[in-house]
């Protein structure tokens, strides 16, 4: 690659580059500038806000309704993905280090639950909840978040744990550790990173659901963020509260943007695991 | 790998499987049987004394009412319209993240941020954008167009919220599968004096087959279901409805549990045909490739 050509084709990368960055942040960028604008200049069409104001953020949580959201969100993702990587890293140590039968039954399972439509379990579930007393709770949303994440849960981990040497728990096992000693000592150090990628996929799974959150939830009480944005109530019943929102949205966007960031490739290598290894 | 089976082994095995797979059983296995077991009465919840058994009743109002069919054919337009889009800007992305060096990092840093924004944020960003009081889409376009309240341009804009959001996990998929394709054999259809075009689609495009084949898989399955950006764009009005959409108002709107139930098990067998079409064209692939 020399010459005109290699310049050309440089040049060429170089632009395509450039062009991903802006496609990638422009929404990101026009939310942002949204939430900043006063109120009085919120219809001027304008990208970039003429002047700035933090009106909108203080309203928000001036409001009860978002900080309670806010809280609902975080601990209800945060429980979910709790719960979905235990079970998934006790599901995913046995189908990889175990020989027993119906492993790949489990494989199969989580696969179709994967390609399950959550659309088609809301009514039993809303059913099912009002009788038992879930609907409208934590643990309404933590049983159906937990149980859609666990397939990511478990190929994911799945694909890390194939990848920790064998020896090392083979040689556990035979200086006499149980198999579930070595589980404790030599592959839960070893699988961290692994375990440590598949949560934050689950958790990104549970913050960023809407369907489940709009049809199990009617109150403060268990409403978490998306049904809370996207339930907002302006002024008047057909007006947006478009600051608010937008205010909101960037709340609720800045710290999971930044931990994705911050583990890019654990993300990249956990979100491409399952579909390569297969 | 031969050795006989170890008794304690399975048990473990077993023991710690045990959680994961009774949580799949009792949050999607019993409520599929559940609404399958629902579809059949006549179950409203607003008149829950009035719940008969209709047999197939329920299924013959949903296929023979035009809102099914229309839903149907809408999401087919979602699905097809953003996964084609998708696979094409999908495969430039990861080109592009495949080539360039140069902002290398922030390139890769930047198509994660879609992916990490809520899906109602987002679909709300792109509301305001096209919004013809708030937007600055009409201004730089020079229009006046009223986008979300006009069936077409309604899903041109849902169509572009979703490629916006999902694209990144296309190009990763898709990027997976290009670091498969050996940089030797590129080299040599270079030295042979193969053009861009042909090194990719002679040399490239046929040795990431069954990625492509996954990742149309795994996005086609994720479009079929879309909610959460319709219901936010336009609530299912303009003719815009999806079958998740349907379902949802059915079910949680009108509390109508009989009548959704049904739209439910159409959408999960919709989902199933859909699976098993990849699945054999999956086969067939892995199949062409042992034979050469």
């Amino acid at each position: 690659m020399s010459g005109e050509r290699g310049l050309l084709e440089g040049l060429f990368w170089r632009a395509g580059s450039l062009l991903v960055i802006v496609y990638a942040l422009l929404p990101v960028a026009w939310i942002v500038a949204l939430s900043l604008k006063p109120a009085a200049n919120l219809n001027d069409k304008r990208f970039v806000p003429q002047r700035f104001s933090l009106e909108h953020y203080r309203a928000i949580f001036a409001d009860a309704q978002f900080p309670a959201a806010l809280w609902n969100s975080i601990g209800i993702a945060a429980i979910s993905t709790l719960l979905a990587v235990l079970l998934a890293t006790f599901a995913a140590y046995a189908i990889v280090r175990l020989r027993f039968r119906g492993r790949n039954l489990v494989l199969a399972a989580a696969l179709s639950i994967a390609m399950f439509p959550p659309v088609a379990v809301i009514g039993p579930l809303f059913d099912l909840w009002r009788t038992l007393g879930l609907y409208d709770t934590w643990l309404g949303l933590i049983l159906p978040y937990m149980t859609f994440t666990l397939p990511l849960a478990i190929w994911t981990l799945a694909a890390f744990f194939r990848e920790i040497p064998w020896d090392l728990d083979q040689a556990a096992r035979v200086d006499g550790a149980t198999p579930l000693q070595a589980f404790r000592y030599v592959i839960v150090p070893l699988a961290a990173p692994g375990v440590f990628t598949a949560a934050i996929l689950v958790f990104i799974f549970a913050w960023n659901d809407f369907l489940f959150a709009a049809a199990l939830t009617s109150t403060n009480a268990a409403r978490t963020v998306p049904a809370a944005i996207a339930f907002f109530t302006g002024s008047s019943r057909f007006e947006l509260p478009t600051g608010s929102i937008a205010a909101a949205s960037v709340v609720v966007t800045v710290p999971v943007t930044l931990v994705v960031l911050l583990f890019q490739r654990r993300i990249v290598a956990g979100l491409t695991a399952g579909a390569v290894k297969g | 790998m031969s050795r006989p089976r170890d008794p304690a082994e399975e048990r473990l095995g077993w023991l710690l499987c045990t959680p994961a797979v009774l949580a799949m059983l009792l949050v999607t296995g019993y409520p599929i049987l559940y609404a399958i077991w629902l579809s059949l009465f006549r179950y409203d919840l607003r008149f829950p004394d009035q719940r008969e058994f209709a047999g197939l009743a329920n299924y013959a109002s949903v296929l023979t009412s035009g809102v099914w069919w229309q839903a149907l054919g809408n999401t087919l337009i979602i699905t097809v319209g953003s996964v084609a889009i998708e696979l094409v800007l999908g495969m430039l992305l990861a080109l592009v993240m495949r080539r360039a060096l140069f902002l290398r990092r922030t390139v890769r840093a930047s198509v994660l941020v879609p992916y990490a924004i809520i899906t109602v944020v987002a679909a709300l960003a792109w509301k305001f954008a096209f919004d013809p009081v708030t937007g600055f889409v009409n201004p730089w376009l020079g229009l006046e167009q009223p986008w979300l309240t006009q069936r077409w341009s309604a899903f041109l804009v849902i169509i572009l919220t979703e490629v916006w959001k999902t694209t990144p996990f296309m190009a990763l998929l898709l990027l997976a599968g290009l670091t498969l394709v050996p940089q030797d054999l590129l080299d040599a259809a270079r030295v042979d004096g193969a053009n861009a075009w042909q090194r990719f689609f002679r040399v490239t495009l046929p040795l990431m087959r069954n990625a492509v084949l996954v990742a149309l898989l795994f996005r086609t399955l994720d479009a079929f279901r879309i909610f959460d950006t319709v219901f936010v764009q336009t609530r299912g009005a303009q003719g815009t409805e999806t079958v998740s959409v349907v379902g949802y108002h059915t079910l949680v709107t009108r509390l109508n549990l009989g009548l959704g139930s049904a739209v439910s098990v159409l959408i999960f067998l919709c989902v199933l045909a859909i699976a098993a079409l990849f699945v054999r064209g999956l086969g067939a692939s892995f199949a062409a490739e042992d034979r050469s």
